[in-house]
């Protein structure tokens, strides 16, 4: 393997995980509050194709960006007045809001589908961007590349040396103690749960402004149940995720590198494609196994309703 | 100000009048939507809702549409009900269809009257089979079953993609991908003179049937109920909650295998890559919908239809993409969630509380 294959792997995989880290992440800040919202394929394609629109319209990638990030945001707060305001169950939520959003994003994004849109051009990092091997794969990337590193960094800040981020975690562990000492559960829990809607429309507006500058049907391919996965694998952990979603990225990119490189493998190409499935599927059984190890990491009011007695 | 109140137990009759309610506010927010799209929302409402019902033979594909969410949602429906949540019914619905496929074009030009009937074992064997993974997996390695039988959809299309345009593929079909048409033993035969309304609908009427009596009059479908609605209790009297996630996977999965079958054998009378067509995920909106429950199934499984059909004919007539089924189905079930908060609570007037200095 000559180190250009490895360059051109490495970047590929590094912008395969990115919208993996997103929108997981922004699954993370929710379920630490308590929320379970299964809906992230329906917010990640209605952020994608928003996000498509308007960059088509206006010209201009950011505000595609903005726009995906309020789609994702609209779509979780019909989740939250569900499970929030009139106490629904979050798993049936979660699956409506997963339906509803495919649904609403190929029913909006239908003139869409034959339109190409400019490529984005990848920021370079000065100095950086010309270490060997390195330099040209995680230095000279897209803009949201950068942001989601800046986003886990943020997050290990504010999740665990902030006070906001422990008063999200106690609302999370114990929304009863945490009414009890006068926070706003369900307020933090609505504020939660919008910040996991913003992320998952970043992470649909990077699908389809910047990594494939297209919009397509089904395009968002099951990413959102993907992270909801990498958060259970994580054991509710940021860096885990971030791992995890890189690992992901790379099988991804491993499977196409393949069905790309000509090898005469008798293989077909379409179980190949299927590898990213099995592997979530694989990951899950390994950190699964223990029941213990998710008892013990995941939010002890997971899913569950949480109404404060008035 | 209003506030929720609790009931002192749930209401039965808002459990029944929820879903009414949900059609009601679906069909004023289509309204709506027609308005907001600038059609004449009186021919909008005519054309989506009315069109599917106006002669014999339109009523005709409402059942023929009907079949499959009939029996993706009893399946799903006896799970559900134990707090399984099988979320793949798409998956083991394309399974059972390349299941009975298999069986279809091993004994391609037999005219056995016994093929459609061991076609529809091998769909429903299919269906089990893929039902069967995320079963195993929960109950050896703790593993979601919501995430695992997701997963496994795109594994199943795949799969079925991969059979069609590789060994399956029609050798005189011009490369299309789709396998050679089914003899006429392996096609369903048509209920009713002049209709594409087949057998496959008495099938899905039995299995309703059949789904109630399990529910309601056997000992396993009770201790189901009993483990959805008070887990602590079944645990105290003994039920094996991983026999219970085995039986309520592998009933959901033969039951939408059955409907893939249906639906090969029946209107399409082959096997393509786009077999699956979201009957698998339409019908956890029949399931909850209907409550759980198999009449309530059926009436739910007919307005599903409807708005599938009604999707259609909008896309004909008045020039909107057929996804608008999807939009409309999904806002019934977000209705149907938000009015079920009238169960358990009540709308009370909230009286301000005297001030005190």
């Amino acid at each position: 393997m000559d180190a250009g294959l490895i360059t051109s792997m490495l970047f590929a995989t590094v912008v395969a995980g990115t919208p993996l880290i997103i929108v997981a992440l922004g699954l993370l800040v929710s379920e630490k509050a308590g929320v379970l919202n299964l809906g992230a394929e329906g917010m990640m394609a209605m952020g994608a194709v928003a996000a498509f629109a308007v960059t088509h319209h206006s010209g201009s990638a950011w505000l595609g960006v903005l726009a995906g990030m309020g789609a994702g945001m609209a779509m979780a707060l019909i989740f939250g007045v569900l499970t929030l305001s009139l106490l629904a169950n979050q798993v049936a939520s979660g699956l409506a809001l997963a339906i509803f959003g495919v649904g609403l994003a190929a029913f909006v994004g239908k003139p869409y589908e034959a339109v190409a849109l400019q490529t984005v051009p990848p920021i370079r990092i000065p100095f950086i961007a010309d270490l060997p091997i390195v330099g040209e794969a995680l230095y000279n990337q897209q803009a949201l590349v950068y942001f989601s590193w800046a986003l886990f960094w943020g997050l290990l800040w504010f999740l665990y040396r902030s006070r906001a981020g422990l008063v999200l975690r106690a609302v999370g562990e114990s929304p009863s103690s945490a009414h009890a000492i006068g926070y706003a559960v369900i307020r933090i829990r609505y504020l939660a749960v919008l910040f996991g809607g913003a992320m998952a429309g970043i992470s649909g507006a990077f699908l389809s402004v910047f990594y494939t500058p297209m919009w397509a049907e089904g395009m968002v391919a099951g990413r959102g149940w993907i992270a909801l996965a990498l958060v259970v694998f994580a054991t509710w952990r940021p860096l885990r995720v971030m791992m995890g979603a890189y690992l992901f990225g790379g099988v991804m990119i491993t499977q196409l590198f393949i069905q790309g490189s000509g090898l005469q493998i008798d293989f077909p190409s379409q179980l190949l494609s299927s590898l990213p499935y099995w592997a979530t599927i694989v990951v899950l059984v390994i950190i699964s196994r223990n029941a213990n190890t998710i008892r013990l990491n995941s939010p002890l009011s997971l899913g569950k309703p949480y109404r404060p007695d008035a | 100000m209003f506030e929720l109140e609790a009931r002192a137990e749930p209401s039965r009759l808002m459990s029944w009048l929820s879903p009414l309610l949900a059609v009601m506010l679906m069909l004023g927010g289509g309204v709506l939507v027609f308005w907001a799209l600038g059609k004449d929302p009186v021919e909008g409402f005519r054309v989506f809702f009315l069109n599917p019902l106006k002669d014999f033979y339109s009523l005709s594909e409402l059942l023929l549409k009907a079949t499959p969410l009939m029996l993706c949602a009893i399946g799903l429906a006896i799970g559900f009900r134990a707090n399984v949540w099988n979320i793949g019914a798409e998956g083991q619905f394309m399974l059972g269809a390349a299941a009975a496929t298999g069986v279809a074009l091993y004994f391609d030009g037999s005219d056995s009257s016994l093929l459609l009937p061991v076609m529809i074992v091998a769909g429903a064997l299919g269906g089990a089979a893929w039902a069967a993974i995320p079963a195993l997996l929960r109950t050896r390695f703790n593993a979601n079953e919501i995430l695992v039988s997701l997963m496994l959809v795109y594994v199943a299309q795949l799969f079925v993609s991969w059979l069609v345009f590789g060994p399956w593929k029609d050798p005189d079909g011009f490369n299309f991908p789709q396998t050679r048409m089914f003899g006429d033993a392996a096609l369903m035969p048509a209920l009713l003179e002049g209709t594409r309304l087949h057998y496959g609908f008495l099938l899905a009427i039995a299995v309703l049937i059949a789904g109630h009596a399990f529910m309601n009059r056997s000992f396993a479908g009770f201790r189901m109920r009993v483990a959805g609605a008070a887990p602590d209790a079944a645990r105290y009297a003994g039920f094996s909650a991983a026999r219970m996630i085995w039986v309520g996977l592998l009933l959901g999965g033969a039951a939408a295998g059955m409907a893939g079958m249906a639906e090969v054998a029946g209107p399409m009378g082959q096997l393509t890559d786009k077999v699956g067509s979201g009957y698998g995920f339409a019908a956890i909106i029949v399931a909850f919908v209907g409550r759980l429950n198999a009449f309530g199934i059926f009436l739910a499984s007919l307005l599903m239809a409807l708005l599938y059909i009604g999707g259609e004919q909008a896309q004909q007539y008045l020039n909107l993409p057929s996804s608008i089924s999807m939009v409309f189905q999904g806002m019934l079930l977000f209705f149907l969630l938000g009015a079920d908060v009238f169960i358990n609570y009540r709308l009370r007037l909230r009286r301000r509380a005297p001030r005190s200095h």
